[in-house]
C-alpha cells in the first residue's frame, strides 16, 4: 500500500517532481564539481607555481665560495668541486621520482672567444633524452626555466650549436645562424636566448661542450631540481637526525622540500642540496591562500545550493497540502502521511544525487581540462557523502512544510485555505 | 491587495523570497569577490620579492641621486632597495662578495630570507650560511681587504636563502660606501599593480634614468601572470556555474509559486478581472519581490565577500556599491520572467476549468 502510494505519487504528478528534481540535480551537481575543484586545485596550482622555476639546488658539498656579481663570474675555472653527471638520473629513482617536475644541470666555465674577448659560457640539458632503470624521461632548462625564450631554435642536446644571450648577442652583433669561436671552433648559434637574469649576458650551451671546454667529462657545477613539495610546517623543520624511527618515516615520505632535499642528497654522491628559499617558501604562501579561497567559496556555493534546494522543496511540499487534508480525512495518521512524503523526498534526494553527482563531476572534469589543461577527477568516495548531504538537505527542506501541512485542520486545507 | 496576498500566503512567499535573497547574496559576494581578490592575490605575490631592476650598464655604479629618483616615481606604489657590490679579500686570501645594502628595505623586500639576527649597529655584518662557514665557523670577527683598506667586521647573525646570497657577505650601505667608496650598482623594485602598472612604471624609471637599464624580473612576472590567470579563470567558472543554479532555482521556485496560485487567479479572472489586470498584479508582485531579495542578498553578499576576505587574507574586501545596479536589474528581469511565464501559459485557460480542478 505505501509503496504503491509512493509509486502513483511520481507516476502521476510529474511536473512537481520535476521540478524539485531539477533543484536538486542542480544544487548537487554545482556542489560534486565545487568540491572536486576545491580539493584539486591545490596540486593543479601547485603546478603552476612550478613556473617559477626550481625551488631546489644541489651543490657539491666541498664547494668553495662562488665570487659572482650580476652574472659576472670571477671564481678561478680551476678552484671548487663539482658533482658527477653519471649521477644525475638516479634522481628519478628517488622515493618522489614523480614530484621530480625537470632537473637541470649547470657548469659555468669562462671561454675565449677570440676577437671578442672573455665571456662565461654556462652548459645544461636544453631538454635531454635520459633513462633510469626502464623509464625514458626528458628534462633540462626547457622544464626547470620555463621563462626562458628562444628567438631561432633552441639547440639539440647532442649538437655542438649554442645560444646567445640577449644582451651579449646585441653587443656582438650576431644573430640566430651566425657563428661564434669559443676556445678556438667556431659553433653555429641556433637561437637568441632571452631570460631578464644573468644569462642575458652569456653563452648557453649543450652540458657536453661545456665539460670539454673545461676539460673535464661528466663535470657538473650545480643542479637546479623543480619538484612538487607540501608547505612546510613545524615538523617539516626538524632534523631528521634527531627523530625516533616512526617519525623519521612520516617525514621521509612527506614531500616537504626538506625531505625532498634529503633524498636528492642521497641520489648524488658528495652534494649538498637546499631549498631555493624565494620559490620554495612564497610556494607555501600563494598555495595556501588560493586553496583557502577556493574552500571558503566552496563553502558559500554549498551553503546556496542547500538553501535553493531546500526553497523548491518547501514550494513542492507547500503545494500538497490538499493532498494532505484528503488523506487525513480519509483517515491516515500524522506518520503515515509525514512517512509517505519523507520516502518521496528521500527518493528525489537519491535521484537527484545520483545525476547531479555524475553532472558535476563531468563539469568538474570540463573545467579542469578547458582551464589547466589536465583532468579534475571526483573520488568515488565523494559519492556517499555528497548523497547524504543531498538527503538532508531535502529534508531538511521538505520538513517545515511537511510539519505544517500535517498540523492543519484537514478542512481547512480541502478548501484551500491556510 | 499585494500586501494581503504576501500575508496570506507568507510560507510560500517566503520560500520564494528566501530563494531571491539566497541568489542575490552569492551573486553579490562573487562579484565583490572577482575585482578584489585580484588585487589581494597580486599583495601575496609580492613576497616573491623584486620584479623589475634597475642596473647601471656597462658595470658602472648607478648615480647617486639614482635612488632618490626611483621612489619619487614610483610614489608608495611599490618598494625599492639598493645594492652595491664589491669583491674583497679575507685575512687568509679568499675572494668574496661583499654587498651593502639597506637592510631594513632588504628585510621587508626579501621576505625569504632566513636570517638569524638582522644587524643593528655600524660595523655589523651579516654573513651567508655558506661564507659564514669558511671565512668564520666560530663567528668570530674578521677583518676583510678591499683595496688595501681593511675593515673590522662584526658578525651579526647568518643568511640562508638557497641562492647566490649565502656565500656573501652583507654591510649597511653606510659601512660599504666608506669603506670601498662604491655606490650601489643595482636597485632591486618590487612594484605593485596589475602589470599594465608596472609597465609604465618600467616606462618612467627609463626615461628618469637614461643611464640605467631597467628590466623586468621575467621568472617572477610570468610566474605571477599564469597562476593569476589560472586562479581567475577557476573563480570565473565556479561564479557563472554558482550564478546560473541560483537563477534556475529563483526560476524553478517562483514559477511554482505563481503556478499553484492558479484557483485565485482564477477566481480573479470569474470575477471580472482583465487579463491584463492580472498580469500586472503578478508582475508588481515579483518585481516587488526581486527587489526585496535583491536588497536583502546585497546586504549578505557584502557580508560574505568580507568574510571571505578577512578569513583567507586577512584584509576586508571593500565593498562595491556599484554592482548593486546588476544585481537589482537581474533579480527583478529573473523574477519577472519566472513570474510572467506560468501566467502566459495559464492565458488561454478557462477559469472554469481551473476551478474544477483541471
Amino acid at each position: 500500500m505505501f509503496v504503491r502510494l509512493v509509486y502513483e505519487s511520481f507516476r502521476r504528478q510529474t511536473r512537481r517532481k520535476v521540478l524539485a528534481g531539477v533543484a536538486i540535480t542542480l544544487g548537487v551537481g554545482v556542489a560534486t564539481a565545487m568540491i572536486g575543484v576545491a580539493t584539486d586545485i591545490g596540486d593543479k596550482i601547485n603546478r603552476e607555481l612550478r613556473r617559477y622555476g626550481a625551488n631546489l639546488v644541489v651543490i657539491p658539498q666541498e664547494d668553495t665560495l662562488d665570487v659572482e656579481i650580476g652574472g659576472l663570474n670571477l671564481k678561478p675555472a680551476s678552484d671548487g668541486a663539482y658533482l658527477d653527471e653519471a649521477g644525475l638520473p638516479k634522481i628519478k629513482g628517488m622515493f618522489w621520482r614523480n614530484n621530480i617536475v625537470g632537473f637541470a644541470p649547470m657548469l659555468p666555465v669562462t671561454v675565449n672567444a677570440g676577437d671578442d674577448g672573455q665571456m662565461t659560457l654556462l652548459g645544461t640539458y636544453f631538454s635531454k633524452q635520459l633513462s633510469f632503470g626502464k623509464t625514458d624521461f626528458v628534462t633540462g632548462v626547457r622544464s626547470t626555466h620555463p621563462w626562458w625564450k628562444v628567438q631561432g631554435a633552441w639547440p639539440n642536446d647532442g649538437a655542438e650549436d649554442v645560444l646567445l644571450g640577449e644582451r651579449l648577442a646585441f653587443r656582438l652583433n650576431r644573430g640566430p645562424g651566425d657563428r661564434i669561436e669559443i676556445a678556438g671552433h667556431l659553433h653555429r648559434i641556433s637561437g637568441i636566448l632571452s631570460t631578464g637574469g644573468a644569462e642575458d649576458d652569456e653563452i648557453v650551451a649543450p652540458l657536453a661542450l661545456a665539460q670539454q671546454v673545461l676539460g673535464r667529462p661528466r663535470a657538473v657545477r650545480r643542479i637546479y631540481v623543480s619538484a612538487l613539495t607540501k608547505p612546510e610546517d613545524a615538523f617539516a623543520r626538524r632534523d631528521p637526525k634527531t627523530m625516533n624511527a616512526a617519525m623519521y618515516d612520516r617525514w621521509y615520505c612527506s614531500p616537504y622540500a626538506q625531505s625532498i632535499a634529503y633524498q636528492l642528497q642521497e641520489a648524488i654522491p658528495n652534494s649538498h642540496a637546499e631549498q631555493i628559499r624565494q620559490v620554495a617558501q612564497n610556494e607555501g604562501v600563494v598555495l595556501s591562500s588560493v586553496k583557502g579561497l577556493m574552500l571558503l567559496i566552496t563553502l558559500a556555493a554549498l551553503f546556496a545550493s542547500a538553501l535553493a534546494v531546500s526553497a523548491a522543496m518547501a514550494t513542492a511540499m507547500f503545494e500538497r497540502r490538499g493532498e494532505v487534508g484528503l488523506m487525513k480525512a480519509l483517515g491516515a495518521g500524522k506518520i503515515s502521511v509525514a512517512g509517505l512524503f519523507f520516502t518521496e523526498a528521500l527518493l528525489l534526494g537519491l535521484m537527484g544525487g545520483l545525476v547531479g553527482f555524475a553532472g558535476g563531476a563531468l563539469l568538474a572534469r570540463l573545467i579542469g581540462r578547458s582551464i589547466f589543461d589536465s583532468e579534475i577527477t571526483i573520488q568515488p568516495v565523494l559519492l556517499p557523502l555528497i548523497l547524504a548531504i543531498a538527503v538532508i538537505v531535502t529534508f531538511a527542506g521538505s520538513a517545515l512544510a511537511i510539519r505544517r501541512a500535517i498540523e492543519l485542520d484537514p478542512v481547512y486545507a480541502l478548501r484551500g485555505e491556510g | 491587495m499585494l500586501f494581503r496576498a504576501a500575508i496570506l500566503r507568507r510560507g510560500r512567499a517566503a520560500s520564494a523570497l528566501l530563494a531571491m535573497v539566497v541568489a542575490a547574496a552569492v551573486v553579490t559576494t562573487m562579484l565583490n569577490l572577482f575585482v578584489d581578490v585580484q588585487a589581494k592575490l597580486r599583495k601575496e605575490f609580492r613576497n616573491y620579492g623584486a620584479n623589475v631592476v634597475v642596473v647601471a650598464k656597462d658595470r658602472q655604479t648607478l648615480p647617486p641621486n639614482a635612488l632618490n629618483k626611483v621612489s619619487s616615481t614610483l610614489a608608495g606604489r611599490g618598494l625599492a632597495v639598493p645594492f652595491a657590490y664589491a669583491v674583497a679579500r679575507t685575512s687568509d686570501g679568499r675572494s668574496i662578495v661583499v654587498t651593502g645594502t639597506d637592510f631594513d628595505q632588504a628585510r621587508k623586500l626579501n621576505r625569504w630570507w632566513s636570517v638569524t639576527r638582522w644587524p643593528t649597529a655600524s660595523q655589523q655584518a651579516l654573513v651567508g650560511v655558506r661564507a659564514a662557514a669558511l671565512v668564520s665557523p666560530q663567528g668570530k670577527p674578521i677583518d676583510l681587504n678591499f683595496g688595501g683598506r681593511v675593515v673590522h667586521l662584526s658578525l651579526a647573525g647568518t643568511l640562508q636563502t638557497g641562492a647566490a646570497e649565502d656565500s656573501r657577505i652583507y654591510l649597511s650601505l653606510r659601512d660599504f660606501e666608506a669603506w670601498t667608496q662604491t655606490h650601489p650598482s643595482t636597485i632591486e623594485i618590487a612594484v605593485s599593480g596589475a602589470p599594465e602598472e608596472v609597465s609604465s612604471v618600467m616606462q618612467k624609471l627609463s626615461e628618469t634614468l637614461p643611464e640605467a637599464e631597467v628590466r623586468p624580473v621575467r621568472q617572477i612576472m610570468e610566474g605571477e601572470a599564469r597562476v593569476l590567470g589560472r586562479t581567475q579563470a577557476t573563480l570565473l567558472a565556479t561564479a557563472i556555474l554558482i550564478i546560473l543554479t541560483a537563477t534556475l532555482c529563483v526560476l524553478a521556485t517562483l514559477t511554482g509559486w505563481v503556478y499553484d496560485r492558479r484557483r485565485d487567479f482564477a477566481i480573479m479572472k470569474a470575477l471580472g478581472a482583465s487579463q491584463r489586470l492580472i498580469s500586472g498584479f503578478v508582475a508588481a508582485e515579483a518585481v516587488l519581490l526581486g527587489a526585496l531579495g535583491a536588497v536583502i542578498g546585497f546586504g549578505f553578499g557584502i557580508a560574505g565577500a568580507a568574510w571571505i576576505g578577512r578569513a583567507n587574507f586577512h584584509a576586508p574586501v571593500v565593498p562595491r556599491f556599484s554592482v548593486f545596479p546588476t544585481i537589482l536589474a537581474g533579480s527583478v528581469a529573473v523574477a519577472l520572467i519566472a513570474a510572467i511565464l506560468p501566467i502566459f501559459l495559464l492565458r488561454r485557460v478557462q477559469p472554469a476549468m481551473i476551478l474544477r480542478g483541471e
